[in-house]
């Protein structure tokens, strides 16, 4: 599995999207991305990438799109 | 670069007293200004008292607003549609709630303010989480309290969060060595509420034959002593108890609200309860409000830097304290540092702890 294969089902898995979908969220864009929501995301990212992220990247990866910039800080690359 | 960004790149605990009352006393006056221009209702309570800019020398002359009033109105200076999330407190049954309103960015705040405050005790780095409480607690996000909320606000310094209790409030003792078992030698982070601590995890753990070892752990919990207070437990008692049992030695306790989120009082390695540069406390004299000299018990007033969409940055609470001094304890931290006594007389019951504690 490619690392956007990896990245895009983490999304689809822990707030049950599609991957179009997915690809377009938002934090709070659906109820499933809330404040619960995106705890498990962050864990199910730390363990597909087995990568440990820093506070400051959990708050920050607000955003799709802002978490694959957040996750080439660990060396991930899209 | 505004000044709350400025702050987050400093130790939280630097700002000695003349630092601190300036950057207060400019700050919240613009707040107090920015919430009269965004909340009719704070503005007319204002009005009542007769503000005005030009009299307040310092922040201790701010208005201040009873604590309770955010359960009676409801108070906010953004629109309806730039609410982001509403948090409520704790209250027992019958109690009634209050109701804080949040936008994107002080939400952010608050966040970002735990994370400086917490880290300045944990470390940078996040640490193998034990929480001592059941994961049903943040599974109805319907039923979201103050309790779920302060798990998932500390879950943030977390990984591999694990639960310590099961649904039915009882030690999963399975789950824990496990986790025990993948962070042999590690430093781990324990944290849960203190009555809950006491009542469903010291106590049990006292009474079962399975030993657990945390003597790697540093735990922080908080949510109100009242109920254990009753149970003649004394923090100092809390501490040696649970270091006899499992050997955890490391404890802090905080003080903290929902009405000013984020901006939590830690307590230090000799026991006192400390503020940062995002907030102070100030202890008022109950007879006539004037503010209470050190070592002179009161009633606690909170300031915060973080509330902007709602007027919640000046706050009478209903709880007793004293400060101790300031800028001078033993471990180096500037800025006040004080102790809670517990709540006035016929105040209701709050705290995430003490709210739950009222069914035992």
């Amino acid at each position: 599995m490619s690392n956007l294969e990896k990245y895009t089902n983490a999304f689809v898995t822990c707030f049950e999207v599609d991957e179009e979908t997915a690809k377009r969220l938002k934090y709070q864009d659906i109820s499933a991305w809330d404040s619960v929501g995106h705890m498990g995301l962050i864990a199910a990212l730390e363990e597909a990438f087995d990568i440990m992220m820093e506070t400051d990247d959990i708050i920050d990866l607000s955003s799709f799109e802002k978490g694959k910039e957040i996750l080439s800080k660990y060396g991930i690359e899209f | 670069m505004t000044k709350f960004a400025e702050l987050l790149e400093l130790d939280p605990y630097c700002l000695d007293k003349t630092q601190k009352s300036k950057l207060l006393t400019e700050e919240l006056k613009n707040l107090t200004e920015f919430h009269q221009q965004h909340c009719q209702a704070y503005d007319n309570m204002l009005k009542g008292l007769n503000y005005k800019r030009e009299n307040v020398y310092s922040y201790e002359d701010l208005p201040f607003l009873p604590v309770s009033l955010f359960k009676s109105l409801t108070l906010k200076s953004i629109s309806d549609a730039e609410v982001f999330k509403t948090m409520t407190s704790s209250g027992t049954t019958g109690q009634a709630v209050s109701k804080i309103f949040l936008d994107k960015e002080t939400a952010a705040k608050q966040q970002k303010t735990l994370v400086k405050i917490v880290s300045a005790f944990t470390g940078a780095s996040r640490l193998p989480m034990l929480i001592i409480d059941s994961p049903s607690v943040v599974k109805n996000r319907l039923m979201f309290s103050a309790r779920g909320a302060g798990i998932l606000g500390f879950s943030i310094f977390g990984a591999d969060r694990t639960y310590a209790l099961n649904d039915e409030m009882e030690i999963d003792f399975d789950a824990i060595e496990a986790f025990l078992a993948r962070h042999q030698g590690q430093k781990i982070l324990l944290f849960g509420f203190t009555f809950m601590i006491w009542q469903h995890f010291y106590k049990e753990l006292l009474k079962s034959d399975r030993k657990i070892d945390l003597s790697q752990g540093i735990l922080i919990h908080g949510g109100g002593w009242k109920k254990l207070i009753s149970e003649a437990v004394s923090p100092a008692e809390f501490q040696k108890r649970l270091t006899d049992v499992c050997g955890l030695s490391d404890i802090h306790d905080y003080y903290g609200m929902v009405e000013q989120t984020g901006c939590i009082y830690m307590q230090c390695e000799h026991g006192h309860l400390h503020a940062s540069n995002f907030s102070d406390i100030i202890i008022r004299n109950p007879k006539d409000f004037s503010v209470a000299s050190f070592g002179e018990k009161g009633i606690v007033q909170v300031v915060s830097l973080l509330p902007e969409s709602y007027p919640g940055h000046s706050l009478l609470t209903e709880d007793e304290g004293v400060v101790l001094g300031e800028d001078d304890c033993p471990c180096g931290r500037k800025g006040k540092y004080f102790k809670i006594l517990g709540r006035l007389k016929n105040a209701e019951i709050r705290g995430c702890s003490d709210t739950y504690a009222a069914k035992f």
